[in-house]
């Protein structure tokens, strides 16, 4: 049994006609089944449109499904009774940096999550200052938001969703507005939960970020299109032109140059290319 | 330019002011703004500026900052001052065709320039020494009786902590569209009052929707962290009155009862 499962999950706006009537709109999800073990790393791929942040959203409850169920660790996340047990499980971190943060003083922000919750205020200042070390910023807890790069941003928003001690942690495309270095920060502190045992849900469209994950599933107009493991994927060339994704950067220099297909990672590409000087 | 300016101009330090319950800043604050009005004379006024230096000594804040915050209402204390001297009717001491000073409007115009001087000291000298967070908890505080008669008081204090938060965001963004429409051959800087007052219309508008934008964005993100109002939440700072804030108290008493005074000196 897995840690999330989602069944037939369907998800369909509505929207307002001219007539000021409600009118069925776009289905962004449509008979999605999936399971998330406790504990993994998944990365969610798709186009621009192909319903990945919808899914997203779907996980922690801020979007119920139209049809079809999520049920986190046995917590229906249509059930409203449950919901706020269902969000201290599934922390989030989103796209803008900017606009996720609430408190002008980085740990402020940090603890409004556990302020929520209502816990010990002694209890709290232990969870801040532990989340921060986690995540590089403790040097930088006095500092105003306006102060901070759009990557020191998003490790603050990653802190404040570790602050909770959540079981897993959507991160929804949280490099996408990020310069290569902030990326890269942020990459590693995901890496590092997933070591720690936090189940770590990536929603992304840079491949070689998909490729760190240990299992990815691709989306395409809110239908699962694959659901396999990155090495499995990106030997399959077919599926990725169908999905309209890219190849990770070394697998599309690898293919160019004209070295054998066996070769799946950087690692052994970089391995080859020594061997045959 | 947008990182340097000191929003909600807090000064970090550890002085026994800054230490001070926020609470007992906003009514040492409010009560000084008061006593201000109750002073009628230049004596009173004399007693409130040393008890403001004193404060602002002990508090350690540099003098330069004290200042910066009376540079912003300049024109406003220039513009009161001017009303006041030739407004005031009385004794003339100069009159030059319809222009008129009178002794009464002299001693007017200084009397209001000292009283709005030493105001916007005497609160800058608050926001200096306070967090913008402590000083959003210290009001959701004092105004939480007042939530029976429901005022809602958490939600007044989110709400200006979110505002404070989000200024340089907003400054961002307007200068951003700014810069995106003047790309495109927007001009702000030519014409009269009127059409310049109307070249803003294509700043306002995408500000205001990405100001809508940023709000629902923040809304999910609330969401995200289990916000659902001020019912069952701690705080990891409580605020907590202290031996300070006691010593505080009575010195507010002992100056409130030195400004009544004052109002009999005649000298």
């Amino acid at each position: 049994m897995g840690f999330i499962e989602i069944k037939d999950l369907r998800i369909e706006f509505t929207k307002i006609d001219e007539g000021g009537n409600e009118v069925p709109g776009k289905v962004a999800l449509d008979g999605v089944t999936l399971d998330i073990e406790k504990g993994s790393f998944v990365a969610i791929a798709g186009m621009n449109g192909s319903g990945k942040s919808t899914l997203a959203k779907c996980l922690n409850g801020l979007l119920t499904p139209t049809a079809g169920t999520v049920v986190v660790d046995g917590f229906d996340t249509a059930d409203y009774e449950t919901i706020w047990d269902v969000r201290s499980r599934v922390g989030m971190v989103f796209q803008n940096p900017d606009n996720q943060l609430v408190s002008t003083i980085a740990e402020d922000d940090v603890a409004f999550g556990p302020e929520n919750l209502g816990i010990d205020p002694a209890e709290i200042r232990e969870r801040v200052d532990n989340a921060l070390i986690r995540v590089g910023m403790f040097e930088l807890k006095d500092k105003g938001a306006h102060m901070l790069s759009g990557g020191q941003k998003q490790r603050i928003a990653i802190a404040g969703a570790i602050a909770m001690m959540p079981d897993c942690i959507v991160f929804d495309e949280p490099t996408a507005m990020l310069d290569p270095k902030g990326r890269a920060g942020v990459m590693d502190i995901i890496k590092e939960l997933h070591s720690e045992g936090i189940t770590c849900i990536l929603i992304t469209h840079f491949m070689s970020e998909a490729e760190q994950a240990e299992r990815v599933i691709v989306l395409k107009n809110g239908k699962v299109l694959c659901d396999r493991t990155p090495a499995a994927l990106f030997s399959d060339k077919e599926m990725i032109e169908r999905a309209g994704l890219e190849m990770p950067p070394e697998i599309e220099l690898r293919d160019k140059a004209g070295l054998p297909e066996k070769l799946t990672t950087a690692e052994d590409i970089a391995d080859y290319i020594q061997k045959c000087r | 330019m947008i990182r340097d300016i000191t929003l909600g101009q807090y000064y970090p330090g550890d002085s026994a002011v800054h230490r001070l319950d926020a609470r007992t800043k906003i009514i040492a604050t409010l009560l000084y703004i008061i006593e201000l009005f109750v002073v009628n004379n230049f004596w009173g006024f004399l007693i409130a500026a040393a008890a403001l230096f004193a404060v602002i000594a002990v508090s350690r804040v540099p003098l330069k900052f004290i200042f910066r915050g009376l540079t912003a209402v300049f024109l406003i204390i220039a513009f009161t001052f001017v009303l006041n001297l030739f407004m005031v009717e009385g004794r003339v001491l100069w009159h030059w065709k319809f222009l008129t000073i009178t002794y009464e409007g002299v001693h007017r115009a200084f009397f209001m320039a000292v009283r709005l001087v030493l105001l916007i000291i005497g609160s800058s000298v608050m926001t200096l020494t306070t967090k913008p967070v402590e000083l959003t908890d210290g009001l959701e505080k004092l105004l939480k009786p007042f939530s029976k008669i429901g005022l809602p008081s958490h939600e007044i204090a989110l709400m200006m902590t979110i505002a404070l938060r989000f200024i340089p965001t907003l400054m961002e963004e307007t200068d951003k569209i700014i810069k995106a429409q003047q790309a495109r051959g927007a001009d702000f800087e030519s014409g009269n009052l009127l059409q310049r007052a109307k070249s803003l219309i294509p700043i306002l508008v995408p500000l205001f929707v990405s100001s809508f934008r940023i709000a629902q964005d923040l809304a999910l993100a609330m969401e995200a962290r289990c916000y659902r109002g001020g019912g069952g939440r701690t705080r990891m700072n409580e605020i907590k009155f202290r031996r300070g804030d006691a010593v505080a108290a009575v010195l507010m008493v002992l100056f409130l009862a030195v400004i009544i005074a004052s109002r009999f000196i005649t000298l």
